[in-house]
């Protein structure tokens, strides 16, 4: 039989908001693929490019960022509007290297939303997982 | 090398039921950083802290990590148990293997691999945690409250009385702000002026409370604790110590300009005491509209003052206070007329608004409590009054409910009617809420006992037509159009914030939300924070409400800010940004992404305030030069995370 390919997605969480979201999907018991792995951070906004960039060179084929909602939800005032301007950018530096942009997803999730972490979960590894494996960086390129 | 100790939970079957606990253990033992593993049926049980305990000090643990819950639930419970026996609080990280792993999947295989891509992340982490010391901070036990209205009034009391200082900083002239314009309030219709004046005075006459009036606060620095702030005093040019309220500058001041208090249905001098009961009780010289300083243009007012109050040769003063906390309460204004096309721009005289209608009501307004057409001054006999006019329109005005407008309506029609016998009154309403303690009561006493007629809708439009004002709408209940011609129509304008509120927002950097209200933290469990520490929000500046719930709004800011100027010391939270000063290129970008202000150039590079840092990391996230960092949340920490997770095996 063929194996199938499980993607590995890495998710960085802001603490107030989609973490509390991740929490309450599991006390929900709502069930999605084990695929993720979350990363909590203070806030959506201190995703630095770079820690985007490294996780696809280190193979992940997918990154989620999970933020609180625009326009004021931020615990830090405005973190998630410095995240959507800077997915913006980073798009299109994944395009330049070749990589798919649907591989990064931003979503705004409340700590009430529990039922939707799980959606968003379920949608996006099955997003990867029909995108495939991420292209490889060659090692002089790493 | 640390000595990372990892414990494992089963929690009963929360986690074993479907992670391999035992294997995560096995596995996490094998790290190059973990000297020693282990799993327990209930960790955070006595019995299960005592064993983490006892671990850290048989294999001279220096890092502890918990996989359990989520560090929401016991974070705090390991710190403390791990610092009992000599460990940093920041020495124990959680590894949330049951929220967002065990009760999320049931395949027991890939459970476990998950969970221990999650603890082993953690490590990671926790090998690069240094430890940390909160940071303290002196408190100066003095809080400045920003606005003299019912809200203001209420904070400064309450603060004064639990014997600490207050500063009350007011822009007009007196204290009192809106309410002081009321006529009667709902639902006990007792007179404004009479239940706020004794406050008012109290105000004035507590040691505790300095009170600044006809004075804006203009900048602030600092920090929660520690605020310096800079307040202009404007120029009254009269002398309150000396000030004896005689009238008869007044009455010789030849200026005569609309008079505010009275919404511009009366006219007041140049110089002039905006109310009767005005607090402090003193005359001020309006110098906007003043003739001229010098006796060859006017000079009349300096004249006749018997008592030498007058002098024209004084400046507005800069005064500097530091506190430790700031209450905001700085109102609301009334949504201008002349946005509302329908109802004639406010271009017609007999159209008036809610706190002109008061004014009308007041025994001391300008027509004495008799109720009067602006237009030629006769007895209305048909009163048309439209709620929500420019609440709840998306799509023309203002999208919120200004939430105080059913109930005052409901009052003005009942007060008409007490006023004029024969007088007619209709609604137009919405919807009706009622929600308060005797509002529901009160609304139906409005419809069966004083006869109000209600219309369910919303007028189209207001016009003209000879000595009436026509009234065009629709009875949605029963799908008829209406006209009605009246005498006078009173809109029930939509609250906005106050002229002050988005000055203030300015000034202090404050966190606002879409409509330019006051921003709390979070509207049901922290309602009166701003996201700012340090500063409360209390009034109408932060949602429109009314007295009742702004007053105990004002008591509940006065007391989180007594629990901040309270302490002796502040604790902050140590794991804020940090620079590298040899890596900084003192590019700024990280002082413009800090919405807090907490990072200035100092010496070419950036300098962080750990007090005023609330560990975003947006500024670490836009460093370009890698110089800006977390501390326990560093670039190399979490390039470690990421790669541990996607580490093979
Ligand atoms: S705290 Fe959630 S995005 Fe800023």
């Amino acid at each position: 039989m063929k194996k199938v390919f499980e993607p590995r997605i890495v998710a960085f969480l802001c603490n107030w908001c989609a973490y509390s979201g991740a929490d309450l999907a599991g006390v929900s018991r709502l069930k999605y693929p084990p695929n993720v792995v979350p990363i909590r951070v203070m806030c959506s906004g201190r995703v630095d490019p770079q820690f985007v960039l490294e996780a696809f060179r280190e193979g992940a084929d997918g990154v989620f960022i999970g933020g609180c909602h625009t326009p004021s939800d931020c615990h830090y005032v405005n973190g998630n509007f410095k995240t959507y301007k800077r997915k913006i950018v980073m798009d299109r530096m994944l395009e330049q290297i070749g990589i798919n942009p649907r591989r990064l997803r931003l979503e705004w999730v409340s700590a009430s939303e529990g039922k939707k972490f799980a959606e968003v979960m379920d949608e996006f590894i099955a997003e990867v997982r029909k995108l495939g494996p991420v292209p490889r960086m060659k090692e002089g390129e790493r | 090398m640390a000595r990372v100790g990892v414990f494992v939970c089963h929690c009963g079957f929360n986690i074993a039921g479907t992670v391999d606990v035992e294997k995560v253990a096995e596995t996490l033992g094998k790290d190059k950083d973990v000297v020693f593993s282990t799993t327990y049926k209930y960790m955070c049980s006595g019995p299960g802290q005592t064993l983490v305990q006892e671990a850290i000090k048989e294999h001279r643990l220096d890092k502890v990590i918990i996989a359990a819950c989520s560090p929401g639930m016991h974070e705090a419970t390991f710190r403390s148990a791990a610092e009992d026996v000599g460990l940093n609080p920041y020495d124990v990280e959680i590894a949330n293997i049951r929220e967002q792993c065990s009760w999320v999947h049931d395949d027991m295989e890939k459970g476990t691999e998950k969970a221990i891509k999650i603890a082993r992340s953690m490590v990671r982490k926790v090998v690069g945690n240094q430890p940390l010391e909160p940071v303290k901070v002196g408190v100066t036990p003095k809080v400045l409250v920003i606005g003299g209205g019912i809200a203001g009034i209420q904070a400064a009391l309450d603060v004064a009385d639990a014997g600490y200082e207050v500063i009350l900083v007011e822009k007009e002239t007196s204290i009192g702000g809106h309410m002081a314009q009321l006529s009667e309030t709902f639902p006990t219709l007792d007179c404004s002026q009479c239940i706020l004046t004794p406050k008012m005075v109290a105000v004035s006459r507590n040691p505790k409370i300095k009170l600044m009036t006809y004075s804006e606060v203009i900048d602030i620095s600092g920090y929660v604790g520690n605020f310096k702030v800079k307040i202009k005093e404007k120029p009254r040019y009269v002398d309150p110590e000396k000030c004896n309220l005689c009238t008869d500058c007044e009455d010789v001041c030849p200026v005569v300009v609309p008079n505010e208090f009275d919404m511009g249905l009366s006219i007041r001098k140049a110089i002039y005491l905006p109310f009767p009961q005005a607090v402090p009780s003193t005359y001020t010289l309006d110098m906007e509209k003043c003739l001229g300083l010098d006796p060859i243009r006017c000079g009349k007012c300096i004249e006749v003052c018997d008592v030498e109050a007058i002098d024209y040769d004084v400046h507005p003063k800069i005064i500097e206070e530091e506190v430790g906390a700031i209450i905001v309460a700085t109102g609301y204004d009334l949504y201008p007329k002349n946005m509302l096309g329908e109802y004639g721009y406010g271009e017609d005289e007999d159209i008036i608004n809610g706190l002109e209608f008061e004014r009308m009501l007041s025994a001391s307004g300008p027509t004495k409590g008799e109720v009067r057409r602006p237009s030629d001054g006769k007895v209305p006999k048909r009163v048309v009054f439209i709620q929500c006019a420019g609440s709840r329109d998306p799509d023309n005005h203002l999208p919120y409910c200004s939430k105080i407008c059913c109930m005052y309506t409901a009052k003005h029609a009942m007060l008409y009617k007490h006023h004029v016998e024969d007088g007619e009154a209709y609604i137009f309403y919405i919807d009706i809420r009622a929600a308060g303690k005797g509002y529901e009561e009160f609304i139906h006493r409005a419809m069966e006992e004083e006869r109000i007629v209600y219309l369910r809708g919303k007028p189209s439009k207001v016009f003209r037509k000879g000595e009436k004002l026509v009234v065009w709408g629709v009875d949605t209940l029963l799908g008829e159009k209406i006209e009605i011609e009246a005498d006078l129509v009173v809109l029930a304008m939509a609250m906005v914030p106050g002229k002050g509120t988005g000055e203030i927002i300015d000034v202090l950097n404050c966190a606002a939300d879409e409509n330019e209200f006051l921003k709390e933290v979070h509207p049901k469990l922290r309602p009166v924070e701003s996201s700012t520490p340090g500063f409360f929000l209390a009034g109408a500046a932060q949602a429109p409400k009314d007295i009742p719930d702004t007053v105990a709004q004002a008591s509940a800011a006065a007391s989180k800010a007594l629990s901040v100027i309270g302490q002796e010391y502040l604790e902050h939270e140590p794991a804020v940004a940090q620079v590298d000063e040899d890596l900084c290129s003192g590019c700024e970008v990280c002082i413009s992404v800090c919405p807090y202000g907490a990072i200035s150039p100092v010496g070419g590079h950036a300098e962080v305030n750990a007090v005023m840092c609330e560990g975003c990391g947006s500024c670490a996230a836009a460093c370009p030069s890698g110089a800006m960092t977390l501390k326990n949340g560093t670039q190399e920490q979490i390039f470690d995370m990421i790669r541990s997770i996607l580490q093979e095996g």
